[in-house]
């Protein structure tokens, strides 16, 4: 049994459809990317995918167990307001609620984990600081750093390295590479032909002729 | 003017009065940051308005409880106004507007028709701004709020990070199996119980100020969730206090002033703000 299948599905916005007839599947340990030209629908199919949006037609079918708790996302924007007092270590540390279910409080091995998730994207020295004081590319690992939290079996990412300077680009591929080998699924939405090319086991493909 | 204070505090309904204040402040200001932050600043406006309508039924009825009457129908319409402000169809703050204009409204008229008091303007005037309805609490209703009270606070300890990865992130908590909507409702019925709550200290036109003003005070000067909210809380319990005992020593109505020391310690934590550019914490 796959880990997510996608049936012949429609992607859309109230009555406006935007890709229709995508279909494909996601088996555990799989590394796929997601390549399509701005506004073709990948970050609506990501959306979908994790249940924020409803499809227009078709199914998506999750299979081993997968639960919903079990999977990571960095988002491709965070619209977080401006004046949102938030330090760093409070945001990735949310990363681990999932786990929590209705427990309150987060134990010491999730915070170990949240440590150890800034330490691996380089942000431990911002720890304490105000999230919207950082700069953009600081955002983004502060985000992929939560996301590493909430990933147990699943990590989607939505243009990962968008605002990353070349040395954590590479970086960060490489770590998205060892979750890989580790077993964890990935799902990236990429514009960088070249690392889909590198790095993926597959690569799907929205809009234009071949969706 | 001590010696005015300490003969105040020789009567019970002054004591009832410092206690059911500082509760109701340290309730109300726990969750204004995340009203503030969740742009929900609005609800507890317009719920307010409808607890003031509930009131007046409540009134025209005669019960011997306000609170049966008006805290069911707060909540209730708390989750009608979340769920209205979620629906892009029908404009959020479209719906608040109607509904708490039409219950201020409301409740007015049905005082006016019904009312069996010779002094109907007095009787609104204590409901929209609390004056001394704070010193006439009997002490059954001290014990409603200071249960009400600690019920809130050990719900928001409880919930502190659930309320923080959905307030933070709504879409981030929902992906990764959080359910948002059910805190959500939560949330909106804790501010219903919280403006019921506050109604009783400083009357419900005034609530709102009671509910935010901590919170944006403290957004100025800290940087981070937690010391936010923990400041908020130790700011608002300060300014109704001092509020209490001002307004108790001065004569002054109670909600105005302890609203005017909120206000004030606002203007304070803009300028500490300014001149520090934030202390990081
Ligand atoms: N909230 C929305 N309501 C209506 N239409 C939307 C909404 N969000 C996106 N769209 C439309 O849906 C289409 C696909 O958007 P989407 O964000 O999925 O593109 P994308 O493939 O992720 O593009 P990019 O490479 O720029 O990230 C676009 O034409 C966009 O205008
Ligand atoms: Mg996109």
């Amino acid at each position: 049994m796959a880990l997510i299948t996608v049936k012949d599905l429609s992607l859309g916005y109230e009555h406006r459809t935007i890709a229709e007839g995508i279909s494909f599947t996601v088996n555990a340990g799989d590394y796929l990317c997601i390549v399509g030209e701005n506004g073709s629908g990948k970050t609506t199919l990501m959306n979908t995918l994790l249940g924020l949006r409803a499809p227009i037609a078709g199914q998506i079918i999750t299979g081993d167990g997968l639960k919903r708790n079990e999977i990571g996302y960095l988002p491709q924007q965070t619209v977080v307001q401006k004046d949102f007092p938030a330090s760093v270590y409070e945001i990735v540390l949310s990363g681990c609620q999932g786990r929590c279910g209705f427990r309150p409080f987060y134990t010491k091995s999730e915070k170990l984990l949240a440590h150890q998730n800034m330490e691996r994207m380089g942000i431990e020295d911002l720890a304490h600081r105000c999230y919207r004081e950082l700069s953009g590319g600081q955002q983004q690992r502060v985000l992929l750093a939560r996301a590493l939290c909430a990933t147990r079996k699943v990590l989607l990412l939505d243009e990962p390295v968008s605002g990353l300077d070349p040395v954590v680009t590479e970086q960060l591929y490489k770590l998205i590479k060892e979750l890989n080998e580790e077993g964890i699924t990935i799902i990236m939405i990429t514009h960088d032909i070249n690392a889909a090319l590198r790095y993926s086991s597959q690569i799907l493909r929205i809009g234009g002729d071949a969706a | 003017m001590i010696d005015k204070l300490m003969m105040s505090l020789q009567f019970p309904f002054v004591r009832y009065a410092l206690i059911v204040g500082v509760l109701i402040a340290l309730c109300s200001s726990l969750l204004g940051v995340t009203l503030v932050l969740k742009r929900f600043s609005f609800i507890g406006d317009g719920l307010s308005h409808v607890a003031f309508g509930a009131m007046s039924i409540a009134e025209v009825l005669e019960l011997t409880n306000n609170m049966l009457i008006v805290l069911p129908t707060t909540i209730l319409c708390a989750i009608l106004l979340l769920r209205s402000g979620k629906n892009a169809k029908i404009k959020g703050d479209a719906a608040v507007a109607m509904i708490s204009v039409g219950a201020l409204a409301f409740g007015y008229l049905l005082m006016n028709i019904f009312s069996t008091s010779s002094n109907l303007t007095g009787d609104v005037c204590s409901t929209l701004f609390g004056s001394t309805s704070i010193l006439t609490l009997t002490q059954a209703e001290v014990w409603i709020c200071a249960i009400l009270s600690v019920v809130v606070v050990v719900i928001y300890i409880l919930f502190y990070n659930k309320i923080f990865a959905v307030t933070f992130d709504e879409d981030f908590a929902k992906a990764t199996g959080i359910q948002a909507d059910l805190y959500n409702l939560m949330i909106a019925v804790v501010i219903a119980v919280i403006i019921v709550l506050a109604m009783n200290l400083v009357g419900s036109l005034l609530i709102s100020a009671l509910v935010i003003f901590p919170a944006l005070s403290t957004m100025r000067i800290f940087r981070s969730f937690r010391s936010v909210t923990i400041c908020s809380a130790i700011l608002s319990v300060f300014c109704a206090l001092s509020g209490l005992v001002v307004s108790i020593a001065a004569g002054t109505p109670v909600g105005s002033t302890i609203v005017a020391a909120d206000v004030l310690m606002f203007f304070i934590c803009q300028i500490i703000g300014a001149v520090k550019g934030g202390i990081r914490v």
